[in-house]
């Protein structure tokens, strides 16, 4: 499965405080530990949300609202895609992270979405059921 | 609460059996013993933490934990070869467990290099295939024995007497716990990949019945060759098979359609190809490039797929990028199925009037006379060159020797669709 970890922002991240060398290095050796467990896919540390839009949605309208958002908690300073083979392994490595901020911080986990969590496109053995079924469906009608 | 509790120790252990395992196999020189001993901490582990609570670097105790049983273990030989007194004297320091960081610290590269070893112990040539890849998932993927059944569509006896086999025939064989080096390196590491291809394999393809995947083995094999790169990122193929099988794993849920049947890789619907995956795995053939030598047969294998994942829409597809990909493919490996494919991409670069010879060629040496796809891609070529009788005999011919079910439907399909 794939989880995407979110780092949460806070009022420094927001504030475009930069870590620390000696923070870096320690993110970086982290890291490095992702790597080699191979279950890193994607990440990256994004620009506080000064330097981003929104784009607001109500019926046919759009409306473009130009950052900073107001809601620090739940804005994004960061984020990772990995490969994990339950959300369990996925908490077990967000525990060994360094501390991604100076203060009280939130990482998140969410599951991404995969094949088998859509009902058309269902797991191998719905599809082989049905192609079954279709077969049956088939042979009945040539039959007849 | 000790349920939860237990679902922390599961995933834990998951991560980090295989690093234990090998640390403990340096010390005691046997892999087999060295599972035993580390299991012995994973039991310790649930027998303490439910009722003491977890300490605060759980992976380190376990680590040290399963360390002082293996010195422990080599102490109790010593003495019982030896029988001196004094030495059983000696602090044993049986549960006393000195969690030291440092000196983990200290020997994090050791412990790569220990995890290096084990795999290509669970790769010596000693083991036929069957034992390599079971170890391999056993030791570096910490799978349990029901699982690897699972995958594999075997009875836990049957891989848990493999696994055993293979241990002792380690053991027997007094094979080093080492690094390859030299001449030898190249072969063994050769193997190595060779087993983590065979897991991605049998999961990318049953070889038989209706299961047409059974991703969860992919997964696996995707997460060892990313950790082999990570262990040996000075070695070319280590990320060509990365590549590769990232390149492979990204049309994993587009090669079906909807009713489970194959979708071949030019009609597949290129929005849902994973191109997460597909930027990983270029970087992981830029990364291949940059190191000196010459590119085998997995980075080249990887470079013809990647040809296809840089094609936006399949008649942007640079095919004769592709045949010149197989023409240095057939150098370093030359097989009658490579043979094949370099002919369908013939086909697609110069028209199948150029790639017809080549399959006839290839169906006279009678190297692949019961490989259904020769016979599919001749059905193919002969329709194209507007001769329907013999396209059809051939698709018919080719599900006639096709083992999967699915595959079999859709020849058969093509053979109707001939003389509509």
């Amino acid at each position: 499965m794939r989880v995407m970890v979110i780092v949460k922002a806070t009022a420094d991240s927001e504030a475009g405080i930069m870590p620390s060398e000696a923070e870096l290095t320690e993110m970086g050796r982290y890291n490095e530990q992702l790597v080699k467990a191979g279950i890193i896919l994607a990440g990256d540390g994004l620009h506080p949300s000064s330097r981003g839009k929104r784009v607001r949605f109500s019926g046919k309208n759009r409306t473009v609202i130009d950052g900073p958002f107001a809601e620090t908690r739940e804005l994004i300073a960061g984020y990772w895609i990995w490969q994990v083979r339950s959300m369990d392994e996925a908490v077990e490595w967000v525990r060994r992270c360094p501390n991604p901020m100076r203060t009280d911080s939130d990482i998140e986990i969410r599951p991404l979405f995969e094949m088998e969590d859509f009902g058309e496109a269902a797991t191998p053995e719905v599809r082989a059921q049905e192609e079954r079924l279709r077969q049956q469906v088939e042979s009945a009608k040539r039959g007849a | 609460m000790s349920h939860e509790i237990h679902r922390t120790i599961d995933a834990l252990w998951r991560i980090e059996s295989p690093r234990i395992v090998a640390a403990v196999a340096r010390i005691v020189r046997d892999v087999g013993q060295a599972e035993d001993l580390a299991q012995d901490a994973l039991v310790a582990a649930l027998e303490h933490w439910p009722t003491q609570g977890m300490p605060d670097n759980p992976a380190a105790w376990l680590m040290t934990t399963a360390r002082n049983k293996a010195l422990d273990r080599i102490r109790q030989a010593a003495l019982h070869r030896r029988k001196q007194e004094e030495l059983g004297a000696e602090t044993v320091a049986r549960g006393e467990h000195l969690a030291d960081d440092s000196a983990e610290q200290a020997d994090r590269d050791g412990l790569d290099d220990d995890l290096l070893r084990l795999i290509f112990t669970a790769c010596h040539p000693v083991l036929n295939k069957q034992a390599q890849v079971a170890l391999v998932l056993k030791l570096l993927a910490g799978l349990t024995t029901t699982e690897i059944a699972r995958a594999f569509l075997l009875s836990e006896a049957t891989v848990a007497q493999r696994i055993v086999r293979a241990k002792r025939t380690l053991a027997e064989a007094s094979v080093p716990f080492e690094l390859p080096r030299g001449p030898e390196l190249d072969e063994r590491l050769a193997a190595v990949l060779e087993s983590i291809y065979l897991i991605f394999n049998e999961g990318y393809v049953a070889t038989a019945g209706e299961d047409w995947m059974r991703p969860a083995l992919c997964e696996e094999a995707l997460r060892l060759a990313r950790m082999l790169t990570g262990l040996a990122p000075q070695e070319r193929e280590v990320h060509g098979l990365a590549a590769l099988l990232e390149l492979q794993a990204s049309r994993l849920r587009s090669r079906t359609d909807a009713q489970g049947r194959p979708v071949l890789l030019l009609d597949q619907n290129r929005a849902r190809w994973d191109w997460l995956l597909i930027g990983h795995a270029l970087a992981q053939l830029e990364a291949a490039r940059r190191l000196p030598g010459e590119p085998g047969p997995y980075e080249l294998q990887a470079a013809i797929a990647a040809c296809h994942a840089r094609a936006r829409r399949a008649e942007d597809t640079d095919w004769h990028a592709i045949v010149e990909a197989y023409d240095a493919l057939t150098e370093v490996m030359p097989s009658p199925v490579v043979a094949l494919n370099r002919a369908v991409a013939v086909s697609r670069a110069q028209g199948a009037a150029a790639a017809l010879p080549l399959v006839e060629a290839l169906a006279e040496e009678g190297l692949l006379q019961d490989y259904h796809l020769l016979a599919a891609v001749r059905g193919d070529l002969l329709e194209s060159l507007g001769r329907p009788t013999e396209a059809r005999a051939e698709f018919e011919r080719a599900a006639a020797l096709a083992s999967n079910q699915r595959e079999r439907a859709v020849l058969l399909e093509r053979a109707r669709a001939t003389l509509s």
